[in-house]
């Protein structure tokens, strides 16, 4: 089961995502950043600390945004992964092409907003 | 000890067959993190079965079994009657590949090859199995 909302500010979009995502949940992770991008957004923060379980299908999401959101000057960051969860980035070397931070206050420093 | 578990082919379905790995390897006193990564390997064999093999096809069904041995590596085994996987024509995509085509096919079995110890796919009995054996003394 895959929990997602966001909220909207005038600058950036939080999408906090939690449970599991899976290769049956996937779809609604990439159904909502897809949102985000054509809303127009410039700043996404994904709040990822309710997340327990991501699979190949919802790391494949987020790299098929990497080219996307660097050729549309989109900052994306991602913050409150548990460690088990964050393992998982770690073991292909994602966290590594993803801005991976720890919590909300380093995302939004990162993103320039209060 | 040897446990079995068999569970139709929806996507659905992997959240109970997560259940049953991690209900056992925690029960066999594997740390959080450790269970997580080998559930995530079992995860993306069946999720690749059940999606490429079998069409989503709810009426058919994958066979999971676990058999933790004295030696404390632990064999899963996942059976199915599906298309066979063929592994000599598995070439490991590159991450900029992916990133750049936007194709995500390729990334479970890259996560399955650093979590587990060994991998083979083979037909017995009328079966396709893949065969993952993970080796906890390391």
């Amino acid at each position: 089961m895959i929990e997602i909302s966001t909220a909207e500010d005038k600058e950036y979009v939080c999408i906090s995502v939690g449970g599991e995502v899976d290769a049956s949940s996937s779809i609604q992770l990439d159904a909502t950043i897809q949102n985000a991008v054509s809303d127009g957004f410039k700043k996404i923060m994904i709040d990822c600390s309710g997340l327990n379980y991501i699979s190949s299908a919802g790391l494949g999401v987020f790299m098929s945004y990497i080219q996307e959101l660097e050729i549309k000057e989109i900052n994306m960051v991602i913050f409150g992964l548990q460690d088990k969860v964050f393992h998982v980035f770690q073991i292909l070397g994602l966290d590594q092409l993803l801005k991976i931070v720890d919590d909300e206050k380093s995302a939004k420093g990162l993103l320039n907003v209060i | 000890m040897l446990y079995n578990y068999k569970a139709s082919c929806s996507t659905d379905k992997l959240q109970e067959i997560r259940q049953f790995v991690d209900d056992l390897l925690r029960q066999h006193g594997l740390s959080d993190v450790e269970s997580h990564k080998v559930v995530l390997a079992v995860d993306e064999v069946c999720a690749n079965l059940i999606i490429h093999s079998h069409g989503c096809d709810a009426n058919e069904s994958i066979e999971i079994s676990v058999e933790f041995k004295a030696d404390k590596t632990t064999v899963f085994e996942i059976k199915d009657h599906g298309e066979a996987f063929n592994m000599a024509q598995y070439k490991e995509p590159s991450l900029s590949d992916i990133i750049r085509t936007k194709k995500k096919g390729g990334i479970g079995l890259m996560l399955v090859n650093r979590i587990m110890d060994k991998i083979e796919f083979y037909q017995s009995n009328g079966y396709n199995v893949c065969r993952l054996t993970k080796d906890f003394n390391k």
